[in-house]
């Protein structure tokens, strides 16, 4: 049991974080508190696959000369690349909020999605509003 | 060598950790975007901290100058073109809850067949991760391996994340080069669809010049 607990208690904190991060994009309607929550899953997504690569007793990846244990780089790799997509979809995605401020007035969901339904009843009711 | 993790290594990854659930979750509580965003930064810079205690130092370096760095600035720059409070009540979301425990359970159930943290016999070091240390030792001759391989072996990778900036810039400025009404960012006359018609609380849009 105590094993159990030694050799994969990180793995679990690190998918309670992630599901905080997921729980403030599924529960909150303002745009920019939902990038953010994405950020957190993003960011534990990263820690999980740096955790499978660690190596105890072995060091960063670099070589001094001397025979010793490396953790695994090729994660590391992976993550590094994953964190500068992150950073891409970020910059989209503030930018789509911004946007939507200017055409919407808002940043709540609630009031998009009611914005968005009295446009399609004032279409409906004869074209342009 | 141990196959268990150092007593030391383990209670600092543990504080960390609990460092970065309750930022987690004061980002959840805090209704302030401006005190959201600086919780991020910390959330950042600890997560940083934990990558480097897991030796992934060139990770915790790109995590600290691009999540704590570049990543706040961009939302700072957000809440200033918009609202900085967030409106509605937090309140607890029946389906979400229920997701994220389906969701939870479902992965926690599949930790066990994960390898052990730290295991020096993991799946993932066996298969071609001694070609990379011995060629960056032998081959290319760069003393840090991650460098080895992110530009020689990926080389390839890379310059698909490049492609991925690039179409991310080209996007974030399609979206927002086009000159703006007014000096605030919105005007309620050219608002495709206005919230609040008339007597709108809205002090933004107000003067019509």
């Amino acid at each position: 049991m105590i094993e159990a607990l030694i050799s994969h208690y990180n793995y679990w904190l690190i998918i309670i974080l992630m599901m905080l991060g997921l729980y403030v994009v599924v529960s909150r309607g303002n745009l920019v508190k939902k990038i953010v929550g994405l950020n957190i899953f993003q960011t534990s997504v990263f820690l999980l696959y740096i955790s499978l690569s660690k190596v105890s007793g072995g060091t960063a990846p670099i070589l001094t000369g001397k025979p010793e244990s490396f953790s695994n780089p090729l994660p590391h790799v992976l993550i590094l690349t994953a964190i500068v997509v992150g950073i891409s979809t970020t910059a989209l995605g503030l930018a789509l909020v911004v946007r939507i401020r200017e055409s919407y007035g808002t940043i709540e969901e609630d009031d998009i999605l009611i914005a968005e339904r009295s446009q399609d009843v004032s279409e409906r009711n004869g074209g342009s509003a | 060598m141990t196959t268990s993790p150092d007593m030391v290594i383990i209670i600092i990854d543990l504080v960390l950790l609990t460092l970065l659930c309750l930022t987690a979750f004061a980002i959840m509580l805090v209704r302030h975007l401006f005190a959201v965003v600086a919780l991020t930064g910390a959330f950042s810079l600890l997560s940083a901290g934990l990558l480097v205690t897991l030796d992934a130092v060139d990770v915790a370096f790109t995590e600290a100058a691009v999540g704590a760095g570049i990543s706040t600035v961009l939302m700072l720059g957000t809440l200033a073109l918009t609202k900085r409070r967030e409106a509605t009540k937090p309140k607890l979301s029946p389906i979400g809850l229920m997701i994220i425990f389906l969701t939870g359970a479902t992965l926690i159930y599949a930790t066990p067949d994960m390898p052990k943290f730290g295991a020096a016999d993991s799946p993932g070091l066996m298969h071609i991760v001694p070609d990379y240390i011995e060629g960056s030792k032998n081959d290319i001759a760069v003393p840090n391996i991650v460098t080895a391989i992110l530009a020689s072996y990926r080389g390839y990778d890379t310059l698909g994340e490049v492609a991925v900036i690039f179409t991310a810039g080209m996007g974030v400025i399609i979206l927002l080069g086009r000159r703006r009404e007014d000096e605030y960012g919105y005007s309620e006359d050219n608002a495709a669809f206005p919230l609040h018609p008339e007597g709108s609380d809205n002090t933004t849009g107000k003067d019509k010049s």
